[in-house]
């Protein structure tokens, strides 16, 4: 009893659902601040963000007529959930706590969103919508591959370096950095570009471009649903750069100064995108499609074979 | 003053139509995103689509044509709304008045839809950015809270 309702307590309060939704208010609006000052603008002030999921929560909800409604309302639901879980998992990751399998799952709760945001829009019955969840799919398999095979990276990096009675699992790879390896760098910075299509920023918001197709997968929701969308995009701010940190940057240490240099370095890979995101013109679709798969999967390919050699032979470097 | 009407005041996003314009107000429009008057200090946001609006941003005469995509897209728009009328030809008809392919000014196509529906007219050819964010800052202060939206 007292354990669920400290598992409760877990995902409800702190690290989950509360903590999780301050602080990804609090990283989209560093997004547009951040974006601001690149264009040299002033840009909103700090409660943005959340006087807009505010407004959201108070509006009429909308559903279109060809829409098929039980799909349509649960789709942001699960995709919320899932990234909720993402991230409570990940925290606690960092406070050392973890399970078997834990590798595996975090990869699978990261595909929830994209799955979610594609059946969403398929059920709204609109042909823009099914132009981006047709986008939207492509992007997910684009960026699937690179991503795995980054993480693989990792694993082969620190598999080796776990003691013998110990299980590989976030925890263990959270205890090195590869980033500070030949194979490492080059697997995160494909990690990188991976969640920036992920996050769906530019260059990678083929789906949703509000020129082409109008918000493309979210054309259709409205009110109180595009408020949980807007929710799931915000907590996705904390989940997968914190999913970096943790894989490739040695993770966020919970015990004195250490964990201000933790912090540091997640807003230090949020910069990053955000960077990326305000300097990129967006891709087509192909274009994405032949960037993950060529450009990202050869030098991935390279950092797997560098990996293992320097696993062989003991250089701790490659 | 309540959550609701707090959270609309401070986050308005808008969504522009152009049902005939000149471009010359669209101009002016686009002029408000800028850095020089850069209206997301104030939470102003252009989106991509009527569902997520809460003010229509409508320039141009409405012609015969238009009429009927302006009323739908209102309809679509998600309540509370604010319409606005942009420049000279969207309040009035402007150039236009009598014209054969004019339907009328923009406050009576859409009070055919809804006629409770808030409207504000900024006039002008083109109206200057200030005084397009004078309009907002009106039409702001003329929403009420607990008032019945047709749809």
């Amino acid at each position: 009893m007292i354990d669920a309702l400290r598992n409760l307590s877990w995902i409800l309060i702190f690290p989950g659902l509360v903590f999780t939704l301050a602080v990804g208010l609090l990283a989209s609006w560093l997004v547009r601040k951040v974006s601001a000052l690149v264009q040299y603008r002033v840009g909103p002030p700090v409660y943005q963000p959340m006087a807009d999921v505010m407004k959201l929560m108070g509006k009429e909800v909308l559903i279109p007529q060809d829409a098929q409604r039980t799909v349509f309302m649960l789709a942001p639901l699960a995709g919320f959930s899932g990234v909720l879980l993402l991230s409570t998992m990940l925290w606690l990751v960092t406070a050392r706590i973890t399970y078997v399998g834990d590798i595996v799952v975090a990869i699978y709760l990261m595909v929830l969103p994209s799955l979610a945001l594609i059946l969403g829009s398929s059920a709204s019955g609109s042909p823009h919508a099914a132009i981006g969840a047709s986008r939207e799919m492509k992007l997910v398999l684009g960026y699937e591959l690179p991503l795995v095979l980054a993480f693989l990276v990792v694993i082969i990096k620190t598999a080796d370096l776990v003691e013998p009675g110990q299980q590989l699992s976030l925890v263990a790879i959270s205890q090195h950095t590869p980033v500070l390896s030949v194979s490492g760098l080059l697997a995160f910075v494909v990690a990188l570009l991976c969640v920036q299509a992920k996050l769906g920023f530019v260059p990678f918001d083929i789906a949703e471009s509000e020129a082409e197709v109008a918000s493309g997968v979210m054309i259709e929701y409205s009110g109180a649903l595009l408020a949980v969308w807007k929710l799931m995009q915000a907590m996705m701010l904390v989940a997968l750069p914190l999913f970096l940190v943790v894989v490739f940057l040695g993770g966020i240490d919970l015990s004195g100064w250490s964990l201000l240099w933790g912090i540091g370095k997640y807003v230090l890979v949020l910069v990053l995108v955000i960077l990326i995101k305000n300097t990129n013109p967006r891709v087509k679709i192909d274009q994405a499609m032949r960037f993950f798969w060529f450009y990202c999967g050869t030098p991935l390919a390279a950092a797997v074979i560098l990996a293992m050699v320097g696993n062989y032979y003991g250089i701790a470097w490659l | 003053m309540d959550w609701k009407m707090w959270s609309l005041k401070k986050s308005v996003w808008v969504f522009h139509v152009n049902t005939g314009a000149c471009n010359n107000c669209d101009i002016e429009i686009v002029n408000l995103l800028t850095p020089k008057f850069d209206v997301e200090r104030f939470g102003i946001k252009l989106v991509g689509s009527p569902r997520h609006a809460d003010a229509l941003l409508v320039t141009g005469v409405v012609t015969r044509q238009a009429a009927k995509r302006l009323q739908e897209v209102y309809r679509q728009t998600a309540k509370p709304c604010v319409v606005f009328c942009m420049g000279a030809c969207a309040c009035g008809t402007g150039i236009f008045e009598g014209a054969y392919h004019v339907a009328g000014p923009v406050d009576n196509i859409i009070r055919q839809v809804d006629p409770n529906a808030i409207i504000v007219y900024v006039p002008g050819c083109p109206p200057k950015p200030q005084a397009m964010i004078m309009g907002v800052v009106k039409a702001l202060s003329a929403l009420q809270p607990e008032k019945e939206y047709a749809t």
